[in-house]
């Protein structure tokens, strides 16, 4: 007896509501929360503080898999699952492909690179300070509207998926075409930019050439005569 | 059967608000920021610190879509997603070519166009 309703339909779900307005999540996922939090800013730090840029890529996996898990926490099961399967199968993969690939001297890259470090440094230490000062602070508070665009169905009867797909499929169609035709363009342009112009004397395949052959050009019918060769 | 529920009694007075992911994601925003800045000559870093840039957008999107209670936040979270691929594939082919013609990816070797 499957549960078949419309996310609209469902009755919004509030999340530890009884605790209080603002609260997502208490407990144990708290406890987890600072370890993931804790885990991916320092990778992430890692990754561009480290020397060699193949730990930069690693580290840099690891703080995808922690903001999955931070992901996991809010309920986003479908976008922690595809953080993982984008972002560390197929982008991270690609970095390390090209870091390896490309035959760079890393080591002398790095020097000098502390010459851009102090102004960096305070240009980050505001920034930082700036954020933190208004979202950490106790003034700020988002204010909920009274009516949400799409409700979030309770994850008992629609799990994250199956509703993110019901938007997906019908509010977000032409939004989810067009993201097709990016990933289409991003692809062919990849595709046309590290493609090498074919070398002279270099023997190749000739698809056309090769469908285009009938009995008539390919074979040779010979009539042998007994005792003589070809 | 709320005992099994929330077993853990030490932690309970923990609780996280979105204040503490956009934090969190304000750090990760920031980090990337800074690895512009340090990593001014590799161009492979500074991609990755683009990366961590759009991964700190996206951890604020999904934390408003779960404070709201509303799927739009997720639903262009994984339009930012797309678009950061899209870009990671355009950004090392760019790369590639250019290690092919010059022989190096160091940012200030970029300057065939005299810009």
């Amino acid at each position: 007896m499957a549960v078949r309703l419309r996310h609209r339909a469902l009755a919004r779900w509030r999340p530890g509501r009884e605790i209080g307005e603002a609260i997502m999540i208490s407990g144990l996922g708290a406890a987890f929360f600072y370890l993931f939090a804790f885990v991916a800013v320092g990778s992430a730090f890692m990754v561009i503080a480290a020397r060699n840029p193949v730990h930069s890529v690693l580290y840099l996996i690891l703080t995808f898999f922690n903001a999955a898990a931070l992901f996991l926490l809010t309920g986003a099961e479908f976008l922690a699952m595809i953080l993982l399967v984008v972002y560390v199968g197929a982008v991270a993969v690609l970095f390390l492909f090209v870091v390896m690939m490309l035959d760079v001297d890393f080591a002398s890259m790095k020097r000098g690179a502390l010459e851009y470090a102090p102004i960096g440094a305070v240009v980050g230490i505001i920034l930082a300070a700036e954020l933190l000062i208004v979202l950490a602070g106790a003034a700020f508070d988002v204010e909920k509207p009274a009516q949400t665009a799409l409700p979030a169905p309770n994850p008992v009867v629609r799990h994250n998926t199956a509703a993110l797909g019901d938007i997906l499929y019908t509010d977000y169609i032409f939004f989810f075409q067009i993201a097709g035709i990016v990933l289409l363009v991003a692809m062919i342009g990849a595709i046309v930019l590290t493609l090498r112009p074919q070398r002279a004397g270099v023997k190749r395949q000739n698809m056309s050439q090769q469908v285009a052959r009938t009995p008539e050009t390919a074979i040779d019918v010979v009539d042998v005569e007994t005792g003589k060769g070809i | 059967m709320s005992s099994t529920s929330r077993p853990a009694r030490e932690f309970d007075h923990m609780t996280i608000t979105i204040s503490h992911y956009l934090t969190v994601s304000a750090l990760l925003f920031v980090i990337g920021v800074f690895g512009i800045f340090l990593n001014r000559k590799n161009v492979i870093v500074i991609l990755m610190s683009v990366e961590l840039i759009l991964l700190a957008v996206n951890l604020n999107f999904v934390a408003f879509s779960a404070h709201l209670e509303d799927l739009v936040g997720q639903v262009f979270a994984l339009f930012v997603l797309t678009v950061a691929a899209a870009e990671a594939a355009i950004g090392l082919a760019i790369l590639v070519v250019f290690y092919r013609n010059r022989g190096s990816i160091a940012v200030e070797d970029v300057s065939m166009m005299k810009g």
